[in-house]
């Protein structure tokens, strides 16, 4: 892992966001937008730097909210990691991810279809709306050539994309790949059909209280918008190019379910498998990974279910802590921009909190980082993802 | 109403410079939309519906294909 790049609810970056999810920040926030003020949820936490404060003003308008912000978060990993056009674009891949894709595109064209006609619909609607999109506007950007992808697992996408980096490297098809997702869905219909489900927060008069994984009093998670993205590049070729290397890839586990479209497994049979492989595949025993960063979203049963199986796989020794307390839930951008906070916690020694919670739920039976910032030396940390539709997984990092 | 061949290539100049970036001093008869000025073809359908609506005119897209530079785009406006 050698560059680092997000743009999140709580920072146009890494070093901002970092330094909110340390503090304790919520990016959640009262939605001022007419569309919203009739919703049975009105929270979310938006951006806190707009695209439009970074690209230019024409690449705005031919890219979905989404796609704008893969390619922010993707160009600060780019930067980071001292990547230059010298780099050889045959084995350079992308594997970006998004849970829903260009959904705003898509109502945005179709009131245009319905008030103006079809010859008004923008030409580029299909490159803005199709999920692949944030994965292609990042591969152009760099001129990628070992292969482009897209993995779609809604919440646990990002981390499968990482999953999928990684064994792009270790089966030899890149050197280099740029990994991570995006997700900016922060509106009317997207946020009334997870409200129809059930799923989200209606806390709507403290919105800063609103996502408080593991709480008793957790009704919901709150919607964010954001971008991570990671350069995964093979050991080698790192080192002779003489990049800082903040953490390594030690291990991923991707499984499923088979149990319910969006309902957890009450047990965490699938996801304890998939932080099971993640293990198996890094040859370390369990009690050296001291962190874990949840995927934890303030859902009724997840939060719960997902606690029994890290306790069965990785033990009861392990500080977890939920970002997702701050920064929403990025849905599809969730995995990279928590795998992220997962390496800095080994980087810096320093576990973010999990806000808001102040009444533990009674079976939450492991320590977390509850409230405040935990100083701890780290050797490996865990970051889990699970998506509706059963998609597991688990990413497992030490120390560089 | 008809316009001049002024006006209307300072209307399209507003244009390529709002849906495509293209700097308004680059903008003149001979210039191709694609080879000069940088305009490919999900673009130019972009510029030809703003280009409808601005002048009042109807560009079929069987014709667009004859529209190569924007001199091209002044005469058949200002045919409308």
């Amino acid at each position: 892992m050698t560059g680092l790049g997000a743009t999140t609810p709580l920072g146009g970056d890494v070093a901002s966001t970092w330094e909110a999810l340390v503090a304790g920040r919520s990016g959640v926030h009262l939605l001022e937008h007419e569309w919203a003020q009739e919703l049975p949820c009105r929270i979310a936490a938006e951006l806190a730097v707009e695209p439009s404060e970074v690209l230019p003003r024409v690449r705005l308008r031919r890219l979905d909210r989404s796609e704008q912000i893969a390619l922010v978060a993707a160009q600060q990993a780019w930067d980071d990691a001292g990547l230059s056009d010298d780099l050889d674009k045959e084995r350079l891949g992308v594997v970006f991810g998004s849970g829903i894709g260009g959904a705003l595109t898509l109502l945005a064209q179709d009131d245009i279809l319905e008030e103006s006609g079809a010859r008004k619909v923008s030409p580029f609607t299909v490159p803005m709306l199709m999920p692949n999109g944030p994965a292609a506007v990042v591969g152009l950007e760099f001129g990628a050539q070992a292969g482009v992808h897209a993995p779609t697992s809604a919440c646990a996408t990002s981390a499968e994309a990482i999953s999928w980096a990684a064994d792009m490297i270790r089966v030899g098809r890149a050197d280099v790949v740029v990994a991570g997702g995006a997700e900016a869905v922060i509106g009317g219909l997207p946020m009334a059909g997870f409200s129809s489900m059930k799923a989200m927060s209606t806390r709507n008069d403290d919105p800063t209280h609103a996502s408080r994984p593991w709480d008793r009093d957790r009704d919901g998670f709150v919607m964010g918008e954001g971008s991570g993205a990671l350069i995964l590049e093979r050991r080698d070729h790192a080192e002779a190019r003489g990049a800082k290397i903040y953490a390594v890839v030690a291990g991923s586990g991707l499984t499923s379910d088979g149990y319910d479209i969006v309902q957890p497994d009450p047990e965490c049979r699938g996801g304890g498998r998939a932080m099971a492989a993640a293990i198996k595949q890094a040859g370390i025993d369990p009690k050296e990974i001291g962190h874990v960063n949840a995927h934890a979203t303030s859902t009724p049963v997840g939060d719960m279910a997902e606690v029994k199986g890290i306790k069965r796989v990785v033990g009861d020794h392990v500080v977890l802590t939920a970002t997702k307390s701050m920064t929403g839930h990025l849905l599809g951008g969730a995995g990279a921009v928590e795998s992220i906070a997962a390496i800095l916690a080994i980087v810096e020694g320093v576990i973010p909190p999990t806000i808001n919670l102040d009444n533990p739920d009674p079976g939450l039976d492991l320590d977390v980082a509850a409230n405040e910032a935990r100083k701890v030396e780290l050797n490996a940390a865990l970051n889990t993802a699970f998506g509706f539709g059963g998609h597991n997984a688990a990413l497992l990092f030490t120390k560089a | 109403m008809a316009h001049s061949r002024d006006e209307i290539r300072e209307g399209l100049s507003d244009i390529l410079e709002e849906v495509a970036g293209v700097n308004p001093d680059d903008v003149a008869d001979g210039k191709s939309f694609t080879d000069d000025l940088d305009v490919d073809s999900l673009a130019m359908v972009e510029v030809v519906v703003a280009a409808e609506e601005k002048f009042g005119v109807k560009i079929p897209d069987d014709e667009v294909a004859n529209l190569k530079t924007v001199g091209d785009a002044v005469s058949y406006i200002e045919k409308g």
